[in-house]
């Protein structure tokens, strides 16, 4: 056992993927010599540089290459360097990817695994800073996953290269080195669609995921409510039974998610919530989440991220009813 | 300083037989009897299968149907060359491939009445679901043969796409990643001159699609995509050179299309009637009939044979199509994944209540 950042959790996920299976294959930019401009994929091409692959710049010919190599029996694990350029390859994750198994009737799997690293807070550059999960909720065919924890992000990427769908795996930038825990050394895995309670509570039940799941806990921590957290760890699909009995015992619910507003994960989880629990609730669900505009630079980006205190503000107003 | 020429590069045409059939026979590709005679079945097959589809749809006996006629030999003429365990990646035109592969024609019939139970590839046939969005396949073709690559399982992946197809970014993605990892790839571009309404001319600048090859360090050409010797030796011998390690390669098959671009569209507004005839005179078919009949390997007796032989499958097949069940409503949510998800069992259910 030894403490790992998630980035460091990413790369040993990988590595034990590569000598498990020899049918794993890594492509993307700079993720061979370069270990990945992240580092996330360090030292993996030494050992493997027939199967960790440094491909030419072209977001939507690494994509749409890799579908081809997961029809045809390859475990296929592309990078996008930044979240903000998978929409080069939209059309491919679209029509193709997320669409075969049902374009094929169930013939062919496409088990890809495309990570990209994505979110906010880290001063990076325009476009580099996006949290575009909602993107793909109605992307159907897709899974989705987002970890907070260097734990969850081994356990959640093996589970997700030995899926037989195609993931999305967005790794929360901004907590890549912020946090380091132990992580064992040897291989297990946390099923895809299960949300992890991570601290339970009784007067109100806040629900994130990825970095602003810290942020969250932040916030909870300097209140004196009773705030059952929950991680959702995967978004697509999403776990919505923890949800729901959670609502059932507290009645509260605060949502924090970076990406906007408009039609997010939050808007969804809420739906549900008024579907199936609404007469358990004791105040309206608040949501705190990012703004329906583009993410603003550098100098203003705390703003737009769902910071304690406007986390808080939200939490004081469930709990005032 | 300097000036001087530092690379120059030449693009071949092939055609090994000319519109009356007759060949050059120093540019002839090893076929026996037997597989001209087969080549020519299947050609006479896809036609029928053609015809049948256009009369049917203006009866209202299926849907939205996308023709192929008269690009007959440029996809039996390289389908041909692949081996059983190859893959092939074909378009909506490419019909007459996937015949040639071994799809069932009824499964054709029920795609364009809107059945999906014929979009699923046989099992047996390494081949994907036609592509629909104009050109994302080629990459996919690179893909796949990557994969064989790294497998080491000796397949190549063979694709079709059209000169519509060359204008999108995903044509420049497969043939840059193709070169760069050497991938056993095979590009086809079924130059037919239209993209629904807009000419060859205005797609590309470039006066060959073949030349685009260069561009990538890989072998292109130019063939007469009517004349299936012609597009069957420069397949094959693609093939073959993907097959020993030699990379990809990009062939022009230059061909007309002479259906509109599908039983929705009207392509008098666009072309003329007589550039239409001018091209059935050059028909892959009656071509390739004029070569057997010279040869003595068809007379009039067996050709009668191979059409009322193409016309008993196409009817059987038709047959069959107008007997298929209505598709169960559960097969909107069976293979959207490999399990269905909570989520989606609960829509299911809302569905049957």
């Amino acid at each position: 056992m030894a403490k790992l950042t998630i980035v460091q959790a990413v790369n040993a996920a990988l590595r034990n993927e590569l000598a498990k299976d020899k049918s794993v294959v890594l492509m993307g930019e700079d993720i061979g010599v370069n270990g990945g401009v992240f580092r996330a994929t360090d030292g993996l091409h030494a050992d493997y540089p027939d199967r960790v692959l440094d491909t030419p710049l072209s977001e939507a010919g690494i994509i749409s290459t890799a579908f081809g190599m997961a029809v045809n029996g390859i475990k296929v694990i592309p990078e996008i360097q930044f979240s903000g350029f998978m929409y080069g390859p939209m059309e491919h994750i679209y029509a193709h990817i997320a669409r075969t198994r049902t374009r094929s009737r169930g013939r062919f799997n496409v088990p890809m695994v495309i990570r990209t690293p994505y979110g906010a807070g880290i001063r990076a550059l325009d476009l580099h800073c996006e949290s575009g999960e909602a993107i793909f909720t109605q992307t159907t065919g897709l899974k989705m996953v987002i970890p907070s924890s260097p734990y969850d992000a081994k356990g959640l990427l093996i589970s997700a290269i030995r899926d037989p769908d195609p993931v999305i795996f967005y790794e929360p930038m901004r907590l890549y080195r912020a946090l380091k825990e132990e992580v064992p050394d040897e291989e297990y895995t946390i099923p895809l669609g299960e949300a992890n309670v991570v601290q339970e509570g009784s007067d109100l039940t806040v629900v994130s995921y990825g970095a602003a799941l810290r942020d969250a806990i932040k916030a909870v921590s300097q209140t004196g409510y009773s705030a059952e957290i929950i991680d959702l760890r995967t978004v697509i699909p999403i776990d919505t039974e923890t949800i729901i009995n959670s609502v059932k015992k507290t009645g509260r619910c605060v949502i924090v998610h970076e990406a906007p507003k408009s039609c997010g994960l939050a808007a969804e989880i809420i739906a549900r919530i008024n579907e199936k629990c609404f007469f358990n609730l004791k105040s309206p669900p608040e949501r705190v989440t990012g703004f329906d505009t583009a993410v603003p630079f550098a100098k203003l980006e705390n703003y737009y991220l769902p910071n304690e205190k406007r986390i808080i503000k939200s939490l004081n107003k469930v709990m005032a009813q | 300083m300097v000036k001087k020429v530092i690379k120059t590069f030449e693009i071949e045409y092939l055609q090994v037989m000319d519109t009356e059939g007759k060949v050059d026979e120093s540019l002839m590709p090893k076929l026996s009897d037997e597989q001209i005679t087969e080549m020519y079945e299947t050609m006479v097959l896809c036609r029928t299968f053609d015809d049948k589809g256009f009369n049917m749809q203006r009866q209202g006996r299926i849907g939205t149907f996308i023709q192929f006629k008269g690009q007959e030999a440029s996809q039996v003429g390289s389908a041909y060359a692949l081996e059983e365990k190859d893959w092939m990646v074909p378009m909506y035109r490419s019909g007459a491939a996937m015949i040639t592969r071994g799809f069932p024609l009824i499964m054709l019939y029920q795609y364009f009445s809107g059945d999906e139970r014929g979009m699923k590839v046989p099992d047996n046939i390494n081949m994907l679901p036609m592509a629909i969005p104009v050109g994302t396949q080629s990459p996919h073709v690179t893909g796949l043969a990557m994969a064989s690559k790294i497998k080491g399982d000796g397949a190549v992946a063979l694709g079709y796409t059209g000169d519509g197809g060359t204008s999108k970014g995903d044509f420049h993605d497969a043939l840059n990643f193709a070169g760069v990892f050497k991938s056993p790839a095979i590009i086809i571009c079924e130059n037919n001159q239209f993209a629904i309404s807009v000419h060859r001319k205005d797609q590309t600048h470039s006066e060959t699609i073949a030349q685009k090859a260069l561009a990538y360090g890989i072998p292109g050409i130019q063939v007469d995509g009517n004349d299936i010797f012609a597009v069957y030796k420069a397949t094959k011998e693609a093939v073959d050179r993907a097959r020993a390690g030699e990379g990809p390669t990009l062939i022009e098959n230059y061909t007309y299309r002479r259906p509109d671009h599908s039983t929705s569209d009207d392509a008098k507004k666009y072309r003329s009637e007589e550039e239409v005839k001018e091209w059935a005179a050059k028909d892959p078919i009656d071509r390739l009939r004029k070569y057997m009949m010279n040869k003595g390997i068809l007379d009039d007796a067996k050709n009668e044979e191979i059409i009322s032989k193409a016309k008993e499958k196409v009817e059987k097949a038709v047959e069959e199509y107008e007997k298929v069940s209505e598709p169960d409503p559960e097969d909107i949510f069976k293979y959207t994944y490999a399990e269905m998800t909570p989520n989606l069992k609960e829509q299911l259910e809302d569905l049957k209540d």
